[in-house]
């Protein structure tokens, strides 16, 4: 497939998630947008790297595994993250008895 | 080979000490040490004049350079003073009856402290110092700056007594005017520079011919406005007669020897542009005339004895543009010459006078002084004789050189300049009889107090007397004696000498007659008239004309009044509303703004996103589609 | 068409498909659930691009791990209700507008760039097979495999600290 494509769906991908952080106001649905950017990032990564592979296999056979170890890396953050992530939220709706963003808005002070 | 004349810097150089030295340790000085500086300074001047005047007779003539006074580039201005038969003669004017009038004036300030008196004679040198500088240079930069110099002197000695208000303006005045002037020699200078690409005499008049005659008559025109301004013509002259706020030595230096005659000399050192531009002589005569005609009327009905000569100045002055305007440029210069004797002489005079009066200058409070202050009397008689052109005396020659040039050129010229001299006479002889004859009719303590003033006083005036008497020997027409024109021929080498002005030796005898007995037949009518004087109250043209025309008036309306009134409409409405508005508004604009921006400031993570992915957004559309 | 070209274009369909329902959904559990099938859709186009380790691994990490927590956090809170405060209309139109701007600025700034001939392998090539990524991750990014086990246990401590902290507050 033509790397155009992937680059497209990455973008249309990402750009879903990001109107997504900026229309919804549930914390954990903006969790989920950022899920779908880091998916979609993940996605172009791979494709990059078996662009990659397609390139240079002749001169080096594992060129590209880089890509889909950062790949796996970014799944290991994301885990990370959302576990954390999860916990905050949790604590905030035990605080403030929601999960609104608009309730976070201490940054002010 | 160095040349003998390298040396003329001494010349403006001992003024300039004398300055300094007056300027600085006046509170320290006696008044004798001072009055020996000051005159001293300015005689040793005159001696090196009359050294360089005798090698420039002998046919040296020197540019000297000195130093790089500006340098850009390629284009460079040295300081250079030029030496040639024109410049030896006016240093030999400046310096010598500049030197009398040094001398008369350590009498006549006598009664002032010793600080002021230092004052006095340290803006005397430098008065001295600006006009050489003036007529020495070699250039239109250096003559600029001479000039203002003499536009600075004049308004710190009419404003010597600056304790008084009205001095003060007359002073302002003076010098405002002279701006008004000065920006139309410091444009012609620039045009001078944007097209000649030099200001030095010597490429200037030699590049002359190439450059059209458009921008020569620009450049002439402009000039003239310079020579307006300093030499007191038409539309700016009213600020000479106002210059009589200073002491009497002071109007006898800015009218004789120095400052009024900046302009004349000016033109006549740029006669190769004028003779290129007939349009700007037409307007140099035209100009001088009227200025000569107008000045004239209104010495008629002048009471103020500085006035009448200061007016009488003006119309001089108008005369010499007039011999300007119609080519003569040496009949100009040798009326300068003359001009400078018997108008310091006059001056003097009626410094005496208002000396003997204790500071009256009424001349219809005087009357019969010729009883007691009889050298004045003489002296003042022969100054009169002179200005009037009565053979043999100085003004004839001078003042028929010019009537004849003007002859020449137009017979309507000649008749208007011919009606001119017979008001001259008319105005002085006025002036004369009211002054010294008929009975007295000041006070009586006044009339005690007469006295002829000292030798100081005096000596300056009898010399002043023999040189308006002889002065015009220089320049004897070619009619009366051959070879008797030795001013054309002195100057011939910077003024080309007219080749025949188309007049007869017949007719020049006639004109000459008709004019000598005109003149007489005024003055004869003068004595009728004002030998026993009557106060009348002055009505119709009289009042007219005792009122200067309303000139100052006029100015007052058209030009001042407007100024202020757009003065105040710039400060009240302009400044207020405008600039200060600005000023305010960008106070309230930054205070308005901050208070808004603040509002970004929600402390909601939802717009704060917003915020960050619509920069993010700036930096891409920057970063892909603005960078090239 | 190939049948590789087929399924792309299906996988991508329903992978933006169900992107659009995460976000535009009332229910944050159909969210999850469209999530999930983005994931899907995924893994799926990493099995075309013959990157089987990461297929396998999307889907039981994050539609297996991650999305159960998801789910576990939002059926614990009992926000299984269409009650979410809404943004105002305003203010969605305008981050609507600012994501789809940036997605117009960033496909008309790549729309030149000189990727026009290059294609991305499809079905062959074994750089996605679990031998060769796990010969690349234990030999040369040991260290950073290990370093990311610190990175989880610091999360996990993180986890169990903001939530041991509530329990005291509450008591």
């Amino acid at each position: 497939m033509p790397i155009n494509y992937y680059i497209f769906l990455s973008l249309a991908l990402f750009a879903v998630g990001i109107v997504g952080v900026l229309t919804r106001r549930n914390a954990i649905i903006i969790f989920m947008c950022i899920e779908i950017m880091l998916n979609a990032v993940n996605l172009l990564l791979v494709a990059f790297s078996k662009m990659h592979h397609l390139k240079q296999a002749a001169t080096l056979a594992t060129a590209g595994t880089n890509g889909q170890i950062f790949v796996f890396f970014i799944m290991v953050v994301a885990a990370a993250e959302v576990s954390v992530g999860l916990a905050i939220i949790v604590m905030m709706f035990r605080n403030v008895h929601s999960v609104d963003v608009n309730f976070l808005n201490r940054l002010k002070h | 080979m160095q040349n003998a004349l390298q040396i003329v810097w001494l010349v403006p150089f001992f003024p300039l000490i004398g300055f300094l030295i007056n300027g600085l340790f006046r509170k320290q000085l006696s008044k004798s040490l001072i009055a020996v500086l000051g005159s001293g300074t300015v005689l040793v001047s005159f001696v090196i004049s009359i050294w360089i005047f005798l090698q420039v007779k002998n046919g040296n003539s020197h540019v000297a350079e000195y130093f790089n006074f500006i340098s850009a580039g390629p284009f460079k201005i040295p300081f250079a003073f030029q030496i040639d038969a024109l410049s030896s003669l006016f240093l030999l004017i400046i310096t010598g009856v500049g030197f009398i009038i040094h001398v008369y004036s350590t009498s006549y300030m006598k009664e002032e402290t010793a600080e002021h008196y230092g004052r006095y004679f340290s803006y005397l040198n430098l008065f001295i110092f600006s006009m050489l500088l003036l007529v020495m240079g070699a250039n239109y930069v250096i003559m600029f700056i001479g000039w203002e110099g003499v536009g600075l002197c004049s308004y710190l000695l009419i404003g010597y007594w600056f304790k008084n208000t009205e001095y003060n303006k007359a002073a302002n005045k003076a010098f405002i005017m002279n701006r008004i002037g000065d920006l139309g020699f410091l444009i012609a200078l620039f045009l001078i520079i944007a097209k000649v690409g030099s200001v030095s005499f010597a490429d200037v008049f030699s590049k002359a011919s190439t450059l059209s005659t458009t921008n020569i008559t620009i450049i002439t025109l402009l000039l003239f406005v310079g020579a307006t301004g300093k030499s007191a013509q038409i539309p700016l002259y009213t600020w000479l007669p106002d210059a009589m706020a200073g002491p009497t030595p002071v109007s006898a230096l800015i009218h004789a020897a120095t400052m009024v005659t900046a302009g004349i000399y000016m033109i006549a050192r740029s006669n190769v542009l004028y003779s290129l531009a007939p349009v700007s002589q037409n307007v140099v005569a035209i100009i001088g005339l009227a200025t000569a005609i107008l000045a004239a009327t209104i010495a008629m009905k002048q009471n103020d004895i500085k006035k009448v000569l200061a007016y009488s100045t003006v119309s001089q002055l108008g005369y010499m543009f007039l011999a300007l305007g119609v080519g003569a440029y040496t009949a100009g210069v040798f009326h300068v010459m003359t001009h400078a004797f018997f108008k310091a002489l006059l001056f003097l005079g009626a410094g005496s006078v208002i000396h003997a009066m204790g500071g009256e200058q009424d001349i219809r409070k005087m009357g019969g002084l010729k009883g007691k202050l009889k050298i004045t009397y003489f002296t003042f008689l022969i100054g009169c004789i002179a200005i009037s052109g009565i053979p043999p005396f100085s003004g004839f020659f001078s003042k028929d050189a010019i009537l004849l040039s003007a002859f020449g050129h137009n017979k309507i010229l000649y008749g208007i300049a011919l009606f001119g001299a017979l008001l001259t006479a008319f105005y002085m002889f006025r002036l004369l009889f009211l002054t010294f004859n008929g009975s007295f009719r000041g006070t009586d303590e006044q009339q005690h107090h007469l006295h002829e003033s000292p030798a100081g006083m005096t000596i300056p005036l009898i010399i002043l007397a023999i040189l308006a008497f002889a002065g015009g020997f220089v320049g004897i027409p070619e009619l009366f004696m051959k070879g008797g024109d030795k001013l054309s021929e002195f100057l011939s080498p910077v003024i080309p000498v007219q080749q025949g002005d188309g007049v007869s030796s017949s007719t020049e005898m006639m004109l000459m007659v008709i004019s000598t007995v005109l003149v007489l037949l005024v003055i004869i009518y003068t004595w009728f008239r004002f030998r026993k004087y009557q106060a009348v109250e002055e009505k119709g043209l009289g009042k007219f004309l005792a009122n200067k025309w309303y000139v100052d008036e006029l100015y007052e309306q058209i030009i001042v009044k407007p100024l202020n009134k757009l003065g105040a409409f710039l400060n009240n409405i302009i400044e207020r509303s405008v600039i200060d508005a600005l000023v305010n508004g960008v106070g309230k604009l930054v205070n308005y703004g901050s208070r808004q921006v603040r509002l970004l400031q929600s402390g909601q993570v939802g717009s704060y996103v917003l915020l960050m992915v619509l920069s993010m957004l700036l930096v891409f559309v920057i970063q892909f589609f603005l960078r090239k | 068409m190939s049948i590789t070209q087929i399924l792309f274009w299906f996988l991508s369909v329903l992978a933006l498909f169900s992107a659009l329902m995460v976000i535009t959904s009332k229910n944050p559990v159909y969210s999850v659930l469209w999530l999930i099938l983005v994931f899907f859709a995924i893994s799926g186009h990493y099995l075309l691009l013959n990157a089987q380790f990461l297929a396998i691994v999307n889907i039981i990490v994050y539609a297996g791990a991650i999305m159960v927590l998801f789910l576990f956090v939002i059926m614990l809170m009992n926000l299984n209700k269409d009650n979410e405060p809404q943004k105002n209309k305003w203010l969605k139109l305008a981050g609507a507008l600012a994501g789809g701007c940036l997605l117009l600025v960033l496909v008309a700034a790549l729309k030149n760039a000189e990727t026009k001939s290059a294609v991305a392998e499809a079905g062959t090539g074994d750089i996605g097979l679990i031998e060769n990524l796990g010969k690349a991750l234990f030999h040369d990014y040991v260290v950073p495999f290990e370093i990311s086990s610190v990175l989880f246990l610091s999360a996990m401590v993180g986890a169990v600290v903001l939530g041991k902290k509530e329990a005291e507050h509450a008591n």
